[in-house]
């Protein structure tokens, strides 16, 4: 069943239109890939399925129920959990204090004028952080984090409310090879795990044929092609705008991903 | 009414909105650039003035009016580029407020300097030159000199425009509006640009001063009283747009000249003159153009602007030392009445101080924790004050409950319909905002005579019974004051000031995990203005009277001083702060006879070697000698 | 190798407290496009931004065509003939395409031996960049991203530079346009231009680089050609990829 469905999805700026019936499901599980040229209509696409922007038509559907036009704080309460292309974080705060804000919000406490925040919700904010790899790093000032632990940071704060959906907004990027792949595993771990589907957007072609279960192709505000990743390597459109002949991102000699051509 | 006379103040408004354009539009290029928001413009404005007026009396003629008129704007110019050769090129990677700070240490030595060099008089200038007659236009009389002031708006925008739009300076200003560091790297001396961009900024407010002469009379109080127009001026057009400072200054004189026209109206049997209205117009401008455009007329969202600023450090709560400190501190505060009997003044003082700590605490902890840079608390505080006065002289109630009823609620309800749609702005428009509501809050005052008694304030407004002894009236204050912070102080480390902090470092981020941001910042406006409101009842009962002065933009601005003497990063800074300005505010005008350029100085000295605040750069020494002592020899 | 451009001796930088480049030493000799290569964090982006000058706190020589540019402005070496191109673009979004280009408008020059260095003018950068010559019109802020990529090289060069530091210049753009990137750069070097490139893609490196530094924690800690870098998998493998 699908835990997202976006249909004839539409927006424009100022008479252009920037993302243009645009249709595609997020099913239970999946790991779906968004991607496409810079302006191609990606982030505006996001920024629909976040509630950051509303569209001039079209439905989003989180397990049925229609999440168009509420606002970011609405659809998180839904269950949409979601990190940000430039990680975001609270630089004023600690590692742990970052995630027992998300703990407070997820159990409605926010609006608490007395005691500390301290103790509250301590284990559960050092077990997610765990999950991550942060616990040991949970009363460190977050400003100072190299961007890899700022990344990892972001996701435990998105993981707070137990969401469905996942939607990262290039997750891998500004990170080496070493650990974008590290990111993404542990991302691809949890989403086993707990079973929540993760949309994502994402340059780095190595991320995406090695491991998105589903690519989703956008050019010019449309969806031009969707499969795994085999077909979209393959499909002339997309090498046209976007992939071009691959030779800049090809790893010569080195093991192919499951189910990836030879150009 | 006819309509020739609503036509003719339609005329006037047109010359009335040169005026106001000359004010402002310096201003926004200067902020556009720099991101400076220059408190010393208005005083920049004044010496324009001052300077044509010399010109014009010392010389004489026709060359001594209108060739004052060149020489004040590269006057102006000249002294606008010292400033930021000598004083801001230091200081445009500290925090924005900061810079705030140190530009308005400029006022108040330009203020002073002013006041030495030409006294305290009213200086009215002559007449213009070949514009001393009067053209007639549909039956009425309107000055040759207003007829030009017209057309010197427009001009000066054509000239402007085509600056920016036209030549490679005006394409290098635009390009460093977004991205000064890369300008750089790209060949440009930023410096100099920087250096002609205030320059610029400056020599139009000098010429906006020296072509006001003939109209009003160059006085002390312009510094000041200009910076709110200049501001609504800026902020309803758009930082940073020329055109659309123009637009702004063209609507709210429009609109006041219709007030005029209006006159004294009957409206359902209720006479009102709209003519009052003029006091606060540009302001009800500034707050429907906010709420609906939210970054002015023609202005841009502020989207990705380089800010040189570093972030904070997380708040951490205070240590042993600290709290030891501050116990030794209060039981010093709980015994000083005792030590009137030697000096009598103690009491008198530390009343003031401890007003000015709740004071100050109440605004660092919207403008700290909140992220909200007030530029109109001194509402909340005269609300405290008025609201508790009044309760006392026109509600008869007795000094109790007036203090700690009345004021908190007369300060809750305006914080809470200000505030409502101050959340929905952030940054320098929420600032503004902030400004015109204070101004709002401080012209009803000031025109209510029946109620408010006006310029004269309300009187006779003393502590009743056991209070009326000094020094039990200090010990509530005591008790009061240290109430109020700790209240706000448990409420920063309680979730709802991680909420507050979180709202404040990313919105976005905030909001992607379900906190309520316009809630959350209103709330905290709300607590902050209530708590406000009691140390303006607070101050009510220790002065026995109140005058508009208790809501002026200059006890506002006093109140950032304070929260910045203390360090903003800090919890604590305001404690420290708001007794240290007052202080030395007292001690000033007691000692120096120009006792604002020696503040003024005192704060730049501050500014340049204390960038963190007092109590921000006691921390941050310890913090260094700790890590000294860490290290091996 | 040709004569040195640019040669940086014991660079060190400092944000802050925090001390970023330890010792770093490079050369970069004139035609020459040399890669500077390393994880994220490796210091890269901070080598360039230390050799221009945009980071405080640097200490060691820099000489480029001769002269000591460790304490100069970033303006004064800019208008010696040294280009910069940032990674995240840093494109004037309220200026068009043309007068970005006018921003970065200095005089021509010529290399320390007198001969004159290559000019460029819109029009040839047009020539180069055919999509820009398409819009000159369009403010920067309703471009794609690899336009914006394309027009933050060409304002450079309208600095007529010598050489030119290009940070990244494949990060977060589309595969199609790095290749486009390849093309622009293989024609830089022909005009005789030099190029430190900073890179974490080493297929793009391959592509247009003589030689390569890689950094690791602010130090250089490999040296050498190009073609011994892409054989040697054990380097790449402690340093780059995994």
């Amino acid at each position: 069943m699908s835990v997202l469905e976006v249909a004839g999805l539409a927006k424009s700026f100022g008479g252009v239109k920037a993302v243009d019936g645009v249709t595609f499901n997020v099913e239970r599980g999946e790991f779906l890939a968004l991607i496409g040229p810079n302006g191609a209509g990606k982030s505006t696409c996001f920024n629909m399925i976040n509630g950051q922007l509303t569209p001039d038509a079209g439905d989003v559907r989180l397990d049925g129920r229609s999440i168009a036009r509420l606002s970011p704080r609405q659809i998180w309460s839904a269950g949409v959990g979601r990190t940000f292309q430039i990680a975001a974080t609270f630089a004023s705060f600690t590692v742990i204090e970052n995630v027992q804000m998300a703990l407070l919000s997820h159990r409605g406490e926010v609006y608490r004028f007395v005691g500390g925040v301290g103790p509250r919700h301590r284990e559960e904010a050092i077990a997610l952080l765990d999950r991550v790899g942060m616990a040991d790093q949970s009363y460190r000032s977050s400003r100072e984090l190299a961007y890899g632990d700022v990344k990892r940071l972001e996701l435990a704060i998105a993981l707070a409310n137990d969401p469905k959906l996942l939607l990262m907004d290039e997750p891998t990027a500004g990170m080496a090879t070493k650990e974008r792949n590290e990111l993404i595993a542990l991302v691809k771990r949890l989403v086993v795990e707990h079973g929540i589907s993760v949309l994502f957007t994402e340059h780095s072609m190595d991320v995406v044929f090695t491991f998105a279960d589903r690519i989703v192709v956008l050019a010019r505000g449309r969806l031009i092609a969707e499969g795994d990743a085999a077909s979209i390597r393959a499909n002339k459109d997309v090498q046209a705008v976007y992939l071009g002949t691959g030779k800049v991102f090809e790893r010569k000699g080195a093991a192919r991903p499951s189910g990836a051509q030879a150009p | 009414m006819t309509i020739d006379a609503l036509l003719f103040q339609a005329l006037n408004g047109l010359a009335s909105a040169s005026s106001l354009f000359l004010i402002g539009v310096g201003l926004s290029i200067i902020f556009g650039v720099s991101r400076i928001v220059n408190m010393a413009h208005g005083s920049l404005y004044m010496l324009g003035i001052y300077i044509a007026y010399s010109c014009a009396t010392h010389i004489g003629g026709a060359f001594g009016f209108w060739g004052g008129i060149v020489i004040s704007t590269l006057l102006v110019a000249a002294i606008g580029a010292m400033i930021e050769i000598v004083l801001l090129r230091r200081i445009y990677r500290a925090p924005e407020l900061f810079q705030l700070l140190a530009t308005f240490a400029v006022v108040l030595v330009v203020s002073d300097l002013t006041l030495w060099i030409w006294g305290n008089e009213d200086l009215l200038g002559p007449r213009a030159p070949g514009m001393t007659g009067a053209v007639e236009i549909l039956g009425r009389r309107m000055p040759t000199y207003d007829i030009f002031m017209m057309f010197v708006g427009p001009a000066v925008l054509l000239v402007l425009y085509w600056l920016l739009a036209r030549t490679r300076f005006g394409r290098l200003i635009r390009a460093a509006t977004q991205d000064r560091e890369m300008v750089g790297a790209l060949g440009v001396d930023q410096a100099r640009l920087f250096t002609l961009v205030f320059a610029l900024g400056a020599g139009l407010a000098g010429l906006g001063g020296a072509l006001q002469l003939p109209r009003e009379p160059a006085n002390l109080a312009i510094d000041l009283n200009l910076i709110g127009d200049a501001f609504v001026v800026v902020v309803v057009g758009g930082m940073g747009s020329i055109t659309g400072a123009y637009l702004a200054a063209l609507i709210i004189a429009e609109i006041k000249a219709l007030c005029i026209a209006l006159g004294a109206q009957t409206i359902f049997g209720v006479s009102f003159n709209f003519s009052r209205l003029t006091l606060v117009a540009e302001f009800l401008v500034m707050a429907v153009v906010l709420i609906v455009r939210p970054y002015g007329l023609m202005g841009r969202a502020q989207g990705l602007i380089r800010t040189l600023a570093i972030p904070e450090e997380p708040v951490r709560a205070a240590d042993a030392m600290t709290k030891g400190l501050a116990g030794i501190v209060l039981a010093v505060l709980v015994v000083m009445p005792l030590a009137s009997a030697y000096w009598p003044y103690a009491t008198v003082l530390g009343i003031d101080m401890l007003i000015a700590a709740l004071f100050a605490t109440s605004l660092h902890f919207i403008k700290g924790p909140g992220g909200m840079h007030s530029f109109g608390h001194a509402a909340y505080f005269g609300l405290g004050a008025y609201g508790a006065g009044l309760a006392v002289k026109a509600g008869g109630l007795s000094t109790m409950p007036a203090l700690l009823v009345v004021a908190p609620l007369a300060a809750f309800a305006g914080a809470a319909l200000f505030g409502w749609f101050c959340v929905r702005l952030s940054g320098v428009y929420l600032a503004m905002l902030t400004l015109a509501f204070g101004q709002i809050v401080w012209s009803i005052v000031y025109q209510w005579e029946t109620f408010t008694g006006g310029s004269n304030g309300v009187v006779g407004v003393w502590p009743q019974g056991l209070l009326a002894d000094r020094s039990i009236y200090y010990w509530l204050v005591l008790a009061l004051t240290v109430s109020g912070v700790m209240f706000l102080r448990t409420v920063i480390f309680a979730p709802f000031g991680l909420g507050l902090r979180a709202v404040r470092d990313n919105p976005l981020r905030a909001a992607a995990i379900g906190l309520d941001v316009r809630r959350i910042q209103w709330i905290a406006f709300i607590l902050a203005g209530t708590v406000c409101g009691v140390a303006g009842g607070l101050y009510a009962f220790a002065k026995g009277s109140i005058s508009p002065e208790t809501i002026h933009v200059g006890r506002s601005i006093d109140g950032i001083v304070m929260v910045l003497l203390g360090g903003l990063q800090t919890v604590s800074g305001p404690v420290i702060g708001g007794p240290l300005f007052t202080l030395l505010q007292d001690t000033l005008i007691r000692q120096v006879s120009y006792w604002r350029a020696a503040l003024g100085i005192v704060i730049l000295i501050i500014v340049l070697v204390f960038p963190q605040g007092v109590v921000g750069s006691i921390a941050h020494w310890r913090q260094w000698l700790a890590e000294r002592a860490r290290r091996p020899a | 190798m040709s004569t040195s451009v640019l040669s940086v001796d014991n660079l060190n930088a400092w944000y802050g407290a925090a001390h970023i480049l330890f010792d770093v030493s490079l050369n970069i000799g004139r035609g020459e496009v040399v890669a500077l290569m390393g994880r994220n964090g490796a210091g890269k982006s901070t080598t360039l931004k230390a050799i221009m000058g945009l980071i405080e706190r640097r200490s060691g020589a820099v000489t480029f065509e001769g002269r000591d540019i460790s304490r100069l402005d970033p303006f004064r070496v800019a208008r010696l003939g040294l280009g910069y191109v940032p990674e995240d673009r840093r494109i004037f979004t309220e200026l068009t395409v043309n007068e970005n280009l006018d921003v970065g408008r200095q005089p021509s020059r010529t290399w320390s031996d007198g001969n004159p260095a290559p000019v460029w003018t819109e029009e040839r950068l047009f020539a180069l960049f055919p999509n820009l010559g398409a819009m000159p019109d369009r403010p920067g802020g309703q471009m794609s991203g690899g336009e914006q990529q394309m027009l933050t090289v060409a304002r450079t060069l309208m600095g007529n530079p010598l050489l030119v530091l290009l940070d990244e210049p494949s990060e977060g753009v589309a595969p199609v346009i790095v290749e486009q990137m390849v093309n622009t750069i293989v024609a830089l070097k022909q005009e005789g231009l030099s190029i430190l490139l900073s890179e974490q893609n080493i297929h793009f490196a391959e592509a247009v680089c003589d030689r390569a530094y890689v950094l690791e924690k602010g130090h250089i800690r490999w040296q050498g050609e190009m073609q011994a870098l892409l054989a040697d998998t054990e380097t790449q493998r402690a340093l780059l990829t995994i």
